[in-house]
């Protein structure tokens, strides 16, 4: 299992390699660093000697790939690829364009964000395994029917919907809550909760649906039918048998995502004024400072990849028959 | 007056969308298989009517997608299409501000200069409003109700007249009597197809002579902020989501069918390579992809304005470019699922005999692969739809959706926020972007589930 995980690690390196390269294309070589520079100060009519002062500042006035002035190995290594773009291996995610330390913001913004995201994640799993399992109990019944139907329509109503309506009537009208802030501590409780709250609702229709999904599958294997025949209660079939076995998809579903709750949500705490990473990528992205942006991008691929190597891990520990070789 | 057509890009790559489903559905009627399927759908009553819903939209996006400009003695005026001239004058009459649906005053006090020269802080009428309804509110109900009944009565007669020609020309290709015809379509003796599909289309336009009468007497949903008509813009913004909805499509599929096929088929290197293509795009979070992407693409746009000769073909070519980087995002997933699907299909034994019998490997993957994989890309095209309608909204709000002056569920919903916050409320462009959205995106997604029951083999079996 060791050689299979460094195996794993190892295949990180070219995808993120990748994923530089894409960013590095997308920010140096479709638009080169004087268009970054005008859309910064704004506008066209700019001077000529203050974007080069800016691009100056920020480290964006080297070539591409080579550096013809330098010589020997700092030909390759001063060139806003190396600087830029594979720095960010080291973590090192230098200055944003507005001139703040990024690596600093992230450490201290990702708090936030975990602060909103886990007991989201916890608590709607919980509401979705259950609602899953009525269903699957009542299946094929109307109350099953009506339920699908519902998690249909929650399904298709948009997220902001959710997030504007709740803000509205718990925040503005019914007066429970802050309609949006954020403090640290004890608190944050107060802030939290609206956010928490309207996330786990906008995840009902499709979380619910997706276990249904799983449990019925399961119900439908030799093992249950031999749990029934044996004369096992069918609520006992339900807790014993098949969640238990269902739990193997759902666990390795949600180990894959874990990493990725440290970069938040970009409209829940954009919404909700909650000062975690997410807002800080919307706000970078709104601002155009594409420093933070490639740095956000390269971090949520790593925790992406971590999730997935964690999801190996997790599949050997739920359930016996895996090895990892 | 005279028209002369403009085609913008997005409405090339409609209208050749249209054109290649138009071939498909050809093809598609030739093979068993699928036309058994078809018949499956068709057995679900909540198919059809999601169906028939979703043609009428896709009516409304198609008539909104023919443009053109109208020169009348020399003046120019502004891009327009079909649709626009439908309903004219609803896009056309703008008021000040906000008014409320029905409103017949505005929603803001304002200076207003009376005849006799004297100023006066009040409501002002709404300029789209008539005259004799600004009086007594009693007035107003009893026209809203005169004109319901009116419009009411219209349509069921219209109604009767589409019924009773379809009913008559089905009866005459069958040569049946029209009275069999109708009594079996009443009784459903044969499937529940056409009574569904009649009673669907009545609802409809009886809905729609009503929305039809009424908005050409009222703003039926308010204006908004800059006292455009809010169901002028909410119909306008039907376009702006089926586009996104349908033209990535046009970059996911090729994408997917062509590296699916080929990484399956051939193995080896080109697996690898491709496995690394779509294992690196797939490994960036989405929203994150997107944004990295339309970013740097406003940027180029913002920057080359000599490749657009008004605002009009510039909110087209953001929209085009949505499109295109969220095709390019998101074909990974298919082609995954197309890759593991071929692997499975080179080792039949009809492939294995086609390669024993000296079938070239284009004529394979066209003749023998690519069919088998036809089922897959419909689920997946049908299943991703209602997604992408929604991504739009919540893309927009992020800052990396439609352009600010392109007409979208989107920016309504966006500028709802601020609606919601200010004092006295404005709910009614929320409201609106929701009345219109939701129908689109729960039918489509009810319809998604009928075309994946019936053609997804592993759930055909049980």
């Amino acid at each position: 299992m060791i050689a299979y995980l460094i195996r794993r690690l190892l295949y990180l390196i070219p995808v993120l390699i990748g994923v530089n390269l894409l960013t590095f294309a997308l920010y140096f070589i479709v638009n080169s660093p004087e268009d970054i520079a005008r859309a910064q100060l704004g506008g066209k009519h700019i001077d000529q000697s203050v974007v080069q002062d800016w691009e100056d500042q920020h480290g964006y006035n080297k070539p591409l790939f080579y550096n013809n002035k330098e010589t020997g190995i700092a030909a390759l290594t001063d060139t806003l690829f190396v600087k830029k773009s594979l720095i960010l291996f080291t973590f090192n995610f230098g200055v944003s364009d507005s001139g703040r330390n990024i690596s600093h913001d992230v450490s201290q913004r990702m708090w936030p964000s975990i602060y909103i995201a886990i007991p989201t994640l916890i608590i709607g799993l919980l509401v979705n395994i259950t609602f899953a399992m009525l269903l699957a109990f009542f299946r094929q019944t109307y109350v099953d029917l009506s339920g699908v139907l519902f998690c249909i329509i929650m399904m298709s109503i948009s997220g902001l919907f959710y997030i504007i309506s709740g803000q509205y009537f718990i925040g503005k009208v019914l007066q429970l809550v802050p309609i949006s802030g954020f403090e640290g501590g004890f608190s944050a409780f107060k802030f939290v909760i609206l956010p928490v709250v309207v996330g786990v609702i906008g995840g009902i229709g499709a979380g619910t649906r997706w276990y249904r999904t799983i449990f019925l599958e399961e119900m439908g294997k030799d093992y249950i039918r031999t749990a029934r025949a044996k004369g096992l209660a069918e609520s006992r079939v339900l807790f014993k048998h098949v969640l238990k076995n269902a739990m193997i998809p759902i666990v390795t579903g949600v180990v894959v995502i874990i990493p990725s709750l440290f970069l938040g949500s970009l409209i829940m705490e954009s919404f909700f004024g909650i000062p975690g990473l997410g807002s800080y990528t919307i706000d970078a992205i709104r601002q155009q400072d594409f420093a933070i942006v490639r740095a956000m991008v390269f971090l949520g691929t790593i925790l992406y990849c971590i999730g997935l190597i964690m999801t190996d891990i997790a599949y050997t520990i739920v359930d016996p028959r895996v090895r990892l070789q | 007056m005279t028209f002369h057509p403009v085609i913008l890009w997005t409405d090339a790559l409609i209208y050749l969308l249209i054109i290649a489903s138009i071939f498909c559905v050809r093809w598609a009627k030739r093979q068993e298989q699928l036309r058994s399927a078809w018949r499956q759908i068709l057995q679900s009553r909540l198919a059809i009517i999601s169906l028939v819903i979703l043609v009428t939209y896709a009516a409304i996006g198609f008539l909104d997608s023919i443009h053109f400009r109208a020169t009348d003695q020399n003046q120019i005026t502004s891009v327009e299409s079909v649709f626009d001239y439908l309903v004219s004058p609803l896009g056309k009459n703008d008021e000040k501000t906000y008014s409320a649906p029905f409103a017949t005053h505005l929603y803001n006090k304002d200076i207003i200069i009376l005849p006799n020269g004297l100023h006066l802080r009040d409501f002002p009428h709404l300029k789209f409003v008539d005259e004799e309804q600004m009086n007594p509110v009693d007035n107003r109900t009893l026209d809203i109700i005169r004109h319901c009944t009116l419009s009411t009565l219209g349509g069921i007669v219209i109604w009767f007249i589409i019924c009773a020609l379809s009913i008559m020309l089905a009866a005459q290709r069958q040569q049946q009597k029209f009275l069999t015809k109708l009594n079996k379509i009443v009784k459903e003796k044969e499937g529940i197809v056409w009574r569904t599909v009649l009673i669907t289309v009545g609802v409809i336009i009886v809905l729609g002579f009503n929305l039809f009468d009424l908005s050409h007497a009222y703003h039926i949903l308010g204006t908004d902020k800059v006292g455009q008509d809010v169901f002028y813009e909410t119909l306008k913004s039907i376009r702006t989501g089926l586009i996104i909805g349908t033209l990535t499509t046009l970059i996911t599929v090729p994408f997917a069918i062509t590296f699916g096929m080929l990484s399956g088929y051939f193995r080896g290197w080109v697996d690898d390579v491709i496995q690394y293509v779509y294992t690196t795009v797939n490994s960036i979070p989405d929203v994150l992809l997107i944004a990295a992407a339309v970013l740097a693409l406003q940027i180029f746009i913002s920057n080359h304005p000599e490749f657009f000769s008004n605002l009009v073909q510039r909110a087209d070519a953001r929209l085009l470019a949505l499109c295109i980087i969220l095709g390019l995002t998101s074909w990974t997933n298919l082609c995954r699922l197309l890759r593991g699907e071929t692997l499975k299909l080179r080792e039949q034994d009809y492939v294995q005999a086609a390669i024993a019998l000296g079938t070239s490997r284009k004529q394979i993957l066209i003749k023998h692969i690519m069919p088998n994989l036809m089922h897959l890309v419909v689920i997946a095209l049908v299943m991703d739809f209602s997604g992408l309608v929604l991504a739009e909204a919540v893309l927009t709000y992020v800052g990396v959706g439609v352009d600010p002056t392109t007409l979208s569920w989107g920016n309504m919903i966006n500028a709802a926020r601020f609606e919601l916050a200010r004092e006295p409320v404005v709910w009614w462009p929320l409201l609106a972007a929701f009345l219109f959205m939701f129908p689109l995106v729960i039918c489509a997604n009810l319809f998604a589930d009928a075309v994946r029951d019936a053609l997804d083999p592993r759930i055909r079996k049980l």
